[in-house]
């Protein structure tokens, strides 16, 4: 894959189109946007973006690959669905979003550091591994994202909260260790390993 | 003067309604003693009902019994219930009591008596009116060829003519070239005009020749000229010339012009690398270079490689304000690059192709589903201002700003396509000879004075017309000569010849075969109008001509000069020839005149001007004003009858009068009113200038050209000079109008009455 994540393309040319076409979820949607900018008027968050919905179509077909895989803006879409209400092309905006920052993240190209990935990355590996959410060690684990003195004063002041939580049943503290799950965990890391395989498979290479 | 043209009998019928409430507001027994004791109608007579089967009844029974020919029909106004009040062989006034007076006035007692004055001076108009009218008989002389000769021998000449032809019509088309189809006999396909719009299509050429040459109505000069285009709609005489051959002369009832366009000249666009590289070529070249490849790979001219990436560069040397450039869009090249591209997409998906555009412009039906079209085949659109293009190495480099990612940019591709504009074929400028002439005759002896950067290109005309306005079709804007796009599109302002096609418009084949169809329509409403002698648009069917009292006439040239629509030849003498079926009744002429010798069997010079000087005008001391109003029939006169039915009141001391048109206004109807005792005079006609609304394109601005020189004739008087004011006015100004009036009554009450009253 790290042909992939280095692969040059002609400006202006379809190469790029036709990557993202063949590897993000929607892609082929892409082509039909005609540049009204409904989307980015509409996105609430549109104006925080680098580079709004509309202006992330124009980079794709001018073959922008670096600048649009390595950016910040799709991870921003809180999904509020605007945008596709409101397109005139009726483009999957929020979909594709979601497309293109999954197909970043395939790539490693995504930002490291940009906390929509990094909380999602957490969330699934808090899924996958038993097969259930462990919500108590995914709450512990977000406040201690960024190291344990600030997790320690991050769960401080949610503690009355979490109390009220454990008195409530709504939270178990022995989900801390190890925690519920599917009973074949192990069929189902098999699963998730395999679907992994065929879509790394399905991924085109960029023509050149 | 019309006197002597009136036959010797004229018996004057005067008809006052009560219906729709003029019964209630109106004495009509008052009404009727005006029209007998005061204006000596012959017959006078109310009814309830007058539009009524009854009514009409009884109009028709005094036309058929007691030989009244000439009618005075005292209701509502003349544009309400024509098809009642149309009788045959009459001269027909009307008095507008109902929009005009009862409608305009509020119902109170206060109000009563100036409202019954009101309706009083519009029963003196319509019989005086009437009084100086003829009832319209279409000129004996009046006679038609059916024949429709069509100029230009490209998809519209053609479709123009084998329309023509299955209405049944005989058609001459004469091509200049030797072959027919035009442009498109050299393109590739054309822009779809059926769903689902996605692919480009057959351009339909083949068929369309095949069609004419196999009907048997349809001549076909090829090689051949127009050398001289004499006569007028139902009798032009065309001298065709045929390239080393003979010249024919034949007559014609209607002409289309379908003379089409001329690529703009991409040599002016060396920034665009045109002429530095063979692989910048024009969407006509492209059609050529489509055609060659015929379905397979489209190779380029340089070194014929296939083209595996192209890019089309729109609006080039269009929508531009740069010298030399053209500053209108040609409204199809958006289409056709995207036909263009898809040649390309077609044959090849992988072929890169990128439409750089400023504003994508896809017209018409199928334009925004061709545009998905494209889209859906990968064609890449960039929004972008192209910079420049220059040859480098294997391939062109496309500089420009992508305006929507707000950079600067590039690509390598093998081809560039330039969207390039129509430039019309529509001849002499007649416009810009007559100034030039003009200023030729002012400095005389000045030679080579004129500035070394104007270019005088010579073009050749296309008519050559024997009219004394020149030899082509007058252009309305960029050398198109239409005369109004919108309102009345194929008029040109010469009658019974029609523009179509690219001459009139840029446009691509599928507007083109609509157009062609439309104008083909209006020739075959030439032919019968012009047979029947009646005028064509927009007085259709009217049955009156200019005549002129050739003893008067000082041959000053005015009318020959100032007539819209070229109608007016001279002859040896000098003295106007008026050829009444180019004429469309506007009155120009009998505006211009200075010896007031032109007039209309309905409608002169004394017809208006008795009407006007005939009503009561009270003296001085009894503080009621009277003001004139001369309103364009089109517009002005529409809007302040719709000011009546929506109860818009204006001040009972108007007094209103159609005109055919500002430009029809004599200035002696100005004197007139204001030796008579009117405090105030209004006229109002349509937007003029560039923009016009004028229904007879210059007329109202050649009334308010008359106008500015109204001020003498006010000083002369000692008049001040807020009396007199022109204003333009659209059909909607229902509102204004009735306001414009009430100003001038606050002015009269400010600047005080008129010393002329008698
Ligand atoms: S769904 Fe995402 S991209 Fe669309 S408007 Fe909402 S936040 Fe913006
Ligand atoms: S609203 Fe749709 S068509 Fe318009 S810019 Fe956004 S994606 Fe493109
Ligand atoms: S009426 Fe109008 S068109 Fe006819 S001759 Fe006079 S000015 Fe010309």
């Amino acid at each position: 894959m790290s042909d992939m994540s280095s692969a040059v393309v002609e400006k202006y040319h379809n190469d790029f189109l036709k990557e993202v076409e063949a590897n993000v979820e929607e892609g082929e949607w892409v082509r039909m946007c005609m540049q009204c900018g409904v989307c980015s008027g509409s996105c609430p968050l549109g104006p925080h973006w680098a580079h709004p919905p509309q202006e992330i179509f124009m980079m794709i077909r001018a073959g922008k690959r670096e600048e649009v895989l390595t950016s910040d803006s799709m991870w921003m879409c809180t999904s509020c669905y605007n945008c596709i209400v409101r397109c005139p092309r009726g483009l999957p905006i929020t979909h594709i979003m979601h497309g293109l920052a999954h197909y970043a993240h395939v790539l490693d190209l995504a930002p490291k550091n940009q906390p929509t990935r990094r909380f999602s990355k957490m969330f699934w590996d808090n899924i996958t591994k038993n097969g259930r959410a462990n919500e108590l060690k995914l709450g512990l684990s977000l406040y201690f994202k960024d190291g344990f003195g600030p997790g320690v004063k991050e769960a401080l002041k949610n503690k009355a909260l979490g109390q009220a939580m454990m008195k409530t049943k709504r939270m178990n503290p022995m989900e801390f260790f190890g925690g519920h799950g599917v009973k074949d965990k192990s069929g189902l890391h098999a699963m998730l390993e395999k679907a992994r395989e065929i879509e790394e498979a399905k991924l085109k290479r960029p023509a050149n | 003067m019309a006197d002597e043209k009136l036959p010797v009998e004229k018996k004057i019928g005067a008809y006052i309604c009560k219906g729709c409430g003029l019964g209630e507001r109106l004495e009509g027994a008052q009404l009727s003693m005006i029209a007998e004791r005061e204006a000596k109608a012959n017959v006078v007579r109310e009814h309830d009902f007058l539009c009524s089967e009854d009514g009409v009844k009884m109009i028709q029974d005094d036309i058929d019994n007691e030989g009244v020919n000439r009618i005075a029909i005292c209701a509502c106004s003349r544009r309400a219930k024509t098809d009642a009040f149309n009788f045959e062989g009459v001269a027909i006034a009307r008095g507008n009591l109902r929009e005009g007076v009862i409608w305009a006035r509020p119902d109170t007692d206060e109000a009563r008596e100036t409202t019954e004055e009101m309706a009083a001076d519009y029963v003196r108009m319509a019989v005086w009116e009437v009084k100086f009218m003829t009832p319209p008989s279409s000129n004996p002389e009046a006679k038609c060829t059916p024949d429709i000769l069509v100029v230009g021998g490209g998809v519209s000449g053609l479709t123009a003519a084998l329309e023509a032809a299955r209405a049944g019509y005989p058609v001459t088309v004469v091509e200049k070239s030797g072959h027919l189809g035009g442009h498109v006999a050299d393109s590739w396909k054309r822009i779809p005009d059926r769903a689902p719009y996605t692919d480009p299509v057959d351009t339909g050429l083949d068929e369309l020749i095949a069609a004419c040459e196999a009907h048997d109505k349809i001549t076909i000069h090829l090689n051949a000229k127009l050398t001289k285009t004499a006569g007028a709609p139902g009798q032009f005489q065309a001298d065709i010339s045929v390239e080393s051959g003979p010249t024919v002369t034949a007559s014609f009832g209607a002409i289309v012009q379908a003379s089409g366009y001329d690529d703009y000249d991409a040599n002016q666009l060396p920034d665009l690398g045109y002429g530095k590289s063979p692989d910048v070529v024009t969407q006509q070249e492209l059609e050529a270079l489509a055609r060659a490849a015929d379905g397979g790979a489209i190779k380029r001219p340089s070194d014929g490689k296939e083209v595996k990436s192209v890019a089309f560069v729109q609006c080039a040397g269009q929508r531009s304000e740069k010298e030399g450039q053209l500053p209108y869009c040609s409204g199809h090249c958006c289409m056709t690059s995207i036909k263009q591209a898809m040649y390309f997409k077609d044959q090849n998906p992988d072929i890169d192709t990128n439409i750089l555009y400023r504003d994508l412009r896809t017209p018409g039906s199928g334009g925004e589903d061709f545009y998905r079209s494209g889209q859906d085949k990968e064609v890449t659109f960039t929004k972008a201002c192209v910079d420049g293009v220059e040859a480098a190495g294997d391939g062109l480099h496309v500089k420009f700003k992508d305006l929507i990612l707000d950079e600067d940019s590039e690509e390598v591709v093998d081809l560039v396509v330039l969207a390039v504009g129509q430039v019309p074929n529509s001849g002499v400028d007649i416009d810009a000879v007559a100034i030039e002439e003009e200023e030729e005759e002012g400095e005389a002896g000045e030679e080579g004075a004129s500035p070394a950067n104007e270019v005088h290109v010579s073009v050749e005309s296309i008519l050559n017309l024997d009219y004394r306005q020149g030899p082509d079709l007058p252009q309305l804007v960029y050398g198109f000569p239409d005369s109004h796009f919108i309102c009345f599109p194929y008029e040109t302002r010469r009658t019974g010849i029609y523009a179509s096609g690219p001459v009139r418009r840029p446009m691509d084949i599928v507007s083109a075969r609509e157009d062609a169809t439309g104008a083909a329509l209006k020739a075959i409403q030439a032919v019968e109008n012009a047979a029947k002698g009646r005028a064509a648009h927009p007085r259709s069917g009217d049955l009156s001509y200019p005549s002129f009292r050739k003893e008067g006439c000082t041959q000053c040239k005015r009318c020959t000069v100032e007539c819209p629509f070229g109608a007016i030849n001279e002859d040896e003498e000098r003295y106007p020839v008026f050829n009444e079926s180019r004429c469309r009744r506007c009155g120009t002429c009998m505006g211009a005149c200075p010896v007031r010798v032109i007039s209309f069997d309905n409608y002169s010079v004394d017809s208006v001007g008795q009407a006007l000087k005939n009503i009561d005008i009270p003296d001085e001391f009894e503080e009621k004003p009277r003001i004139l109003v001369l309103a364009c029939e089109n517009d002005a006169y529409p809007a302040l009858d719709m000011a009546g039915m929506n109860k818009i009141e204006y001040s009972a001391f108007a007094r209103i009068i159609p005109v055919r048109c500002l430009g029809s206004v004599n200035l002696i109807w100005i004197t007139d009113a204001l030796n008579s005792g009117y405090d105030g005079v209004i006229l109002m006609g349509c937007q003029k200038g560039e923009n016009y609304q004028c229904h007879f394109v210059r007329g109202s601005e050649i009334a308010h050209q008359r106008m500015s020189k109204v001020d003498d004739t006010l000083q002369s008087l000692s008049l001040e000079p807020e009396r007199v004011a022109t204003y333009e006015i659209a059909i909607t100004d229902i509102q204004r109008a009735p306001q414009l009036i009430n100003d001038m009554a606050e002015t009269i009450e400010k600047i005080g009455m008129s010393p002329f009253k008698f």
